[in-house]
């Protein structure tokens, strides 16, 4: 019945009605887990995902201690109804633990490890529902979470799926689309323009590839400026509240200090 | 660059634009879907000038005022069963109002028949139509979805309702504010319901009939109606007290979970051409082909069906028949219009069964295969078939008689079931070729219904012969369109290469080989000429050869028009008179033909050759030649023989030849099988007349297997290349190996009538054995045997490289391990592909990304293999029809009397299949008295009572020699050769 869907009509839409270069509805949430130093919970459509920091604190582990910088520990859970097929992840399943270092060496790069020696910031991501484009909504929720836990950042990092069907590029595939057409997730650091993260499961031509990777680091820099927006937002709520009513818990305040020492930072990004 | 958005989407609308639910796949997993939908203003709704969408538009902002009912003007909107069921209306040059296609019908046609959805966009995209697809799903104020309780078929009736009322108000308001005077928006739907719900909406609504009905070709167009719909054309007998004739079909559930678990078998369904009360489903559980036996086990499956068979229990298998019933001489009393009233229609099926019956007696039971029924169709494959109507079944012939009358079109196909269909225009139809399309066909009927779609001509004139053959076998045929011309060459016939220079593009990356001696071999009067070669001798000892082949891709660009239509096209189709280009003439015939003394760009094989014909080494170029000779194959031949030439050319010719040789040795060692298959060339006397003069056979020189073998080498050569550097998507074909089941009769035939084997267990192993199948006294015998074994393989075809597994690559026939077509890319477009996919492994041009995708290639290959199954079969078509003029005229010299020497092919209970050497048709020789059937020595012995002399054995093999007639039969008026034996006993009176 797949192939009986057409994944781009002759009146140029997609089969959910969008065009080729639009991407699907984003929504970002600040704040969803008071317990972390810093969380976010980005939606891409149906996609659907929340990653919490923790740190960065002091390395439990003594062998994962690096001297000179903070170690990034990533980890990764998919809820098991979050796909179309029910399916239990355990932590050791190979697509997950290679999920989890995809983007800690997306991040590694962009986090200042180097301000915290001998400490340990974790990453915890939690994939609620799958409809395509997972990894753009972890990276980029990632990102945010980072930002809110004040962890200093070189640079925003923002990922979109590319496709091609035949030769028309669409931007921010569903899960339809990527069973059907080859596509790639690029990832992007706005300011800087650099790339820190290119996956490409299926085959692509490199002359397509060309083409696609262009368009997603546009798109990257369209959603760079809502997710700076996103992150504006939050902090103006927080010194609001540090304003209004100064009896935040510590936790909140702790936040909100960070937050307000990140912002002068996030405006020249 | 473009412009990247985000699709925002309001919390509101949340309902309508996101859906999760849980379904259940066939195999009991839960699986959780998860869709959303965006809705949006941009949507346009296709109406010229419209100031709210300010999108593109085609309909006219009036509608269309000639409708009577509508004389405010209109547009129509069609629901889907209107598509579904009307099509041809749909297509009728004399039906064009405005109208508006749905996304949601549309959708729904594509899932309910994928050809028909093909036809529905081929027609929306008509320059004579003006049909705007809205997609009223993606436009916020249509968009619908289904509630709780409604069926998808309600849900959709309501969105195009719904669609139906928005475009009524968003229709612009004219001067007068009226809304009498607004055009109207009318919803056409055979359904009556959803009739009353749209009017009770204040909406207009016809049925298709209606409308039709007030249109001013009413009379042509109502014919084109197909016959069914709530209007209840006329209930004339009691349609209750019809007594079903077939059992019905299954439910589509059970029968496709009966196909999943393997009590039911898929397949579909080849009707018999000898017997059309027999046919036969292939399904990979069987090694034979599973029999259905009888109308009532065929189940009105018709030839090319997907079909469920029910195999019987093994004690009730049969082997199918060896008697020739055909479907005219057992049928001709029955009455169209009252076939379905039980008295005759018993007697009808009495005969049936009597013929049936009389064939079960003697069959073998080592000839027993599956036997089964048909319990329901998974796919209809009807289209429109060619028929002429049968004179007989007519109540009156009365020219002025417009009366509506019921009567059966018989398809010039044997393998198609007689058609019912009414129609006014009976009497002037009769002695036309017409096409006609079967509608339905219920249990009720013994025969299928359908209705006329449109008249090609008088029978046996040239013009509608050669039409319908082209619709018959489904050739493209119309002229090429501005779009498609305008994508050659500005200058036209005048277009020469420009003068070498750096500047020039034609130049770019191109090698001169305009000193080269190069010269074409090819039939007489060839105008496209693709190919041309030459060879020289190298001082190191080795020879140089080299093959040039028209630079088509040069002048072809991807996915331009031209290109598009070459693909759908496929191939170039030849028929005696005719050719149907696969690219327009400018290409084929000058810009890409390789005439002689004049420049042409060429895509250059060249090989470094050992005098042992080893390839050194081999290399390929774009590059510019002039041709210096076009020679025919005569022509070439003499030169070649003719000791006293010494120039280079016929050096160069000498040359190829010894290397030819050699090529072939080596490919008959590693096992290339020499095939047959008959060939005749028709002489026509001048090209005013086309009337034929003469039949002759195709007489093969050495010339000929010189050309041959070069091609071969050109494209296997070719195939490695691209298959190296597109391992995914290389256009390549193969030549699967026959089952060995395949030769099994060939084999017992060539055992006991000629105490004869054939090695079946490689290509090489047959042959061997097919060169020993020599009768000393009858040359002609081991050419027959070939034509046979021919007869049992499997056809070759293009295939993907990345779609097949690697060890499928081979090409059985010619016995190598991978070729690819490189060799004519003006008339097939398989070539065109495999010159892109050369040129960018030699980095002369980019490969186009269509080239990259591998869905895409396969796309276009199963388009352009059964392009090339119909083109041939197209082919062999013309050939018989001329061999039958010409046997006309030959009757009509010698007093009717043409006698031929024949081969017995096959051998029935009732007859004998004949093949006439001379002519290359095959015919039927019938007996009406009783004779002598051996089914295990493959004879008919006639008895001495009927000869008056002794008995007359005759069997598989035997050389008979046949009179060969051509009667014009009473019923369809249509020329048809009939055959009688002259020797070794007159069977004229038999
Ligand atoms: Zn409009």
């Amino acid at each position: 019945m797949a192939s009986r869907i057409e994944i781009l009509n002759d009146g140029g839409f997609r089969s959910d009605g969008r065009k080729q270069y639009e991407l699907r509805d984003i929504s970002f949430d600040l704040s969803p887990q008071s317990s972390a130093d810093g969380s976010a919970s980005v939606s891409h459509g149906l996609t659907q995902v929340v990653v919490s920091v923790f740190g960065p604190r002091e390395a439990k582990m003594r062998r994962e201690t690096i001297h000179d910088r903070a170690n990034i520990n990533v980890e990764v859970n998919v809820a098991p109804f979050s796909a179309g097929e029910r399916r239990r992840r355990g932590r050791g399943d190979k697509r997950i633990l290679e999920f989890g270092s995809i983007i800690k060496s997306t991040f590694e790069p962009v986090i200042q490890t180097s301000l915290y020696p001998r400490s340990q910031i974790d990453i915890y991501v939690q994939i609620l529902q799958q409809d395509g484009g997972v990894l753009q909504a972890c990276v980029n929720a990632t990102t945010l979470a980072l930002a809110s836990a004040g962890i200093p950042l070189l640079d925003f990092v923002c990922a979109v799926t590319g496709g091609v069907h035949s030769t028309s590029p669409l931007l921010d595939l569903t899960t339809l689309e990527e069973n059907d057409v080859p596509h790639v997730t690029v990832a992007v650091m706005p300011r800087t323009g650099k790339v820190t993260l290119v996956t490409m499961e299926t085959r692509l031509h490199v002359d397509r590839f060309e083409e696609i990777f262009r368009l997603a680091c546009e798109a990257g820099k369209v959603l760079h400026k809502e997710m700076r927006a996103a992150v504006r937002e939050r902090t103006g709520v927080l010194v609001a509240a540090i304003g209004a009513a100064p009896r935040g818990t510590s936790a909140g305040m702790d936040a909100g200090d960070r937050d307000v020492v990140m912002d002068e930072r996030i405006d020249d990004y | 660059m473009v412009d990247i958005t985000i699709k925002k989407r309001s919390q509101t609308d949340a309902v309508v634009t996101q859906r999760k639910f849980f379904k259940k796949t066939a195999r009991g997993k839960v699986i959780k879907v998860l869709r959303e939908r965006y809705l949006r203003d941009d949507v346009p709704c296709g109406i010229q000038d419209c100031q709210a969408c300010q999108g593109p538009g085609m309909l006219p902002s009036a509608g269309e005022s000639a409708h009577p009912s509508f004389s405010t003007g209109h547009f129509v909107l069609p629901d889907t069963n209107v598509f579904l069921s009307q099509m041809d209306l749909m297509e009728s040059n004399l039906f064009s109002p405005p109208t508006i296609l749905l996304q949601t019908v549309l959708d729904e046609v594509r899932h309910r028949s994928l050809p028909l959805y093909n036809r529905l966009k081929a027609l929306a995209k008509a320059d004579d139509k003006r049909i705007w697809i809205f997609y009223n799903e993606y436009r916020s104020e249509t968009a619908i979805i289904r509630e709780e309780g409604e069926t998808p078929n309600d849900r959709n009736d309501r969105g195009i309702r719904k669609a139906t009322s928005w475009y009524q108000s968003h229709l612009p308001r004219g001067r007068s504010a009226s809304p009498s005077h607004q055009p109207k928006v009318v919803l056409l739907t055979d359904d009556a319901a959803n009739r009353r719900k749209a009017e009770a909406e204040g909406l207009a609504a016809s049925s298709v009939r209606r409308y039709v009905e007030g249109m001013k070709d009413a009379t042509q167009l109502l014919d084109v109606l197909v016959s069914v719909g709530d209007d209840a054309i006329e209930p004339t007998r009691a349609v209750a007290a019809r007594s079903a004739l077939y059992s019905e079909y299954l439910p589509t559930a059970t029968v496709l979970a009966g196909v999943k678990s393997g009590q039911l078998h898929q397949g579909h369904f080849n009707a018999n051409a000898y017997n059309y009360l027999e046919g036969s489903v292939n399904v990979p559980a069987f090694a034979k082909p599973i029999l259905l036996v009888g109308r009532e086990n065929m189940n009105r499956a018709v030839n090319g069906d997907v079909v469920a068979v029910e195999v019987f229990d093994e004690t009730e298998w049969k082997a199918p028949a060896d008697e020739v019933i055909d479907q005219e001489s057992t049928l001709k009393n029955d009455d169209a219009e009252d076939s379905e009233e039980e008295g005759e229609g018993e007697e009808v099926l009495g005969q049936e069964k009597k013929a049936l019956r009389s064939d079960e007696k003697a069959r073998p039971p080592s000839e027993k295969q599956p036997t089964g029924r048909v319990v329901g169709i998974i796919k209809r494959n009807w289209r429109a078939y060619v028929c002429h109507i049968d004179t007989a079944s007519l109540s009156t012939t009365l020219p002025t008689s417009l009366s509506q009358q019921t009567v059966f079109a018989t398809p010039v196909s044997r393998l198609l079931p007689r058609i019912r269909l009414r129609t006014r225009q009976a009497p002037q139809l009769l002695a036309q070729k017409i096409l006609v399309t079967i509608d339905r066909w219920p249990a009720t009927a013994r025969y299928p219904e359908g209705h006329f779609v449109r008249a090609l001509g008088r029978a046996e004139s040239k013009d509608a012969e050669q039409e319908s053959l082209l619709l018959e076998f489904d050739v493209p045929y119309r002229p090429f369109g501005r779009a498609i011309l305008a994508c050659l060459p500005v200058e036209g016939e005048g277009w020469v290469v420009p003068p070498k220079s750096a500047a020039a593009p034609e130049w770019r990356d191109r090698e001169d080989l305009r000193g080269l001696t190069i010269c074409s071999i090819d039939p007489p009067g060839c105008q496209d000429i693709d190919d041309a070669l030459h060879a020289r001798q190298l001082p190191n000892g080795n020879i140089e050869a080299g093959v040039h082949i028209a630079d088509v891709s040069h002048f072809v660009l991807p996915d331009n028009p031209m290109d598009s239509e070459a693909a759908a096209r496929g191939t170039t189709v030849y028929l005696v008179d005719k050719r149907i280009d696969m690219l327009p003439s400018l290409l084929g015939t000058n810009l890409c033909s390789l005439r002689p003394h004049v420049e042409r760009l060429a895509f250059s094989v060249i090989w470094e050759l050992s005098p042992d014909a080893e390839i050194v080494n081999v290399r390929f170029t774009k590059s510019v030649i002039a041709s210096k000779a076009a020679f025919t194959y005569d022509e070439a031949q003499l030169r070649k023989d003719d000791v006293h030439m010494r120039d280079e050319l016929t050096q160069s010719i000498r040359l190829l030849n010894s290397l030819a040789i050699k090529l072939k040795a080596g490919r008959m060692a590693a096992g290339a099988l020499n095939l047959a298959s008959p060939e005749v060339k028709i002489h026509l006397d001048s090209s005013e007349s086309s009337d034929p003069i003469e039949v002759e056979q195709k007489e093969l020189r050495e010339t000929n297997s010189l050309v041959e073998e070069f091609m071969l080498l050109a494209n296997i050569s070719v195939a490695k290349k691209i298959q190296d550097t597109f391992p995914q998507t290389a256009v390549l074909r193969r030549h699967l190996p026959p089952p060995r089941t395949n030769f099994e009769k060939l084999q017992d035939i060539l055992k006991k009538r000629k105490g004869m084997t054939l090695d079946v267990s490689s290509s090489g192993a047959l042959a061997a054995s097919l060169d020993k199948c020599i009768d000393p006294k009858e040359p002609a015998f081991n050419t027959l045997v070939r034509i046979m074994a021919t007869r049992c393989m499997l056809s070759a075809e293009y295939f993907c490289s990345g779609s097949v597994s690697r060890d499928t690559f081979g090409h059985y026939g010619l016995a190598t391990p991978i070729y690819t077509h490189f060799t004519s890319p003006i008339r097939r477009y398989a070539d065109v592909l495999a010159h892109r996919q050369l040129a960018a492994s030699i980095a002369h041009a980019p490969l186009h990304p269509s080239l990259h995708s591998k869905s895409h290639v396969e796309r276009v290959l199963d388009v352009v293999n059964r392009r090339h199954r119909m083109a041939q079969m197209a082919g062999r078509a013309s050939v018989e029809f001329y061999v039958g003029l010409a046997l006309k005229a030959r009757g009509e010299r010698e007093q009717g009397l043409v006698q031929e020497e024949a081969f017995v092919i096959r051998t029935f209970r009732n007859g004998l299949n004949v093949f006439v050497f001379k002519l290359g048709i095959e015919g039927l020789v019938m007996f009406k008295r009783e004779i002598k059937f051996d089914v295990d020595n493959y004879t008919v012995t006639i008895p001495a009572e009927l000869t008056g002399k002794s008995d007359a054995t005759i069997a598989v093999f035997d050389k008979v020699t046949v009179n060969i007639e051509i009667e014009k039969d009473k019923n369809t008026q249509r020329g048809k050769v009939k055959m009688t034996l002259a020797k070794p006993v007159d069977s004229r009176n038999l």
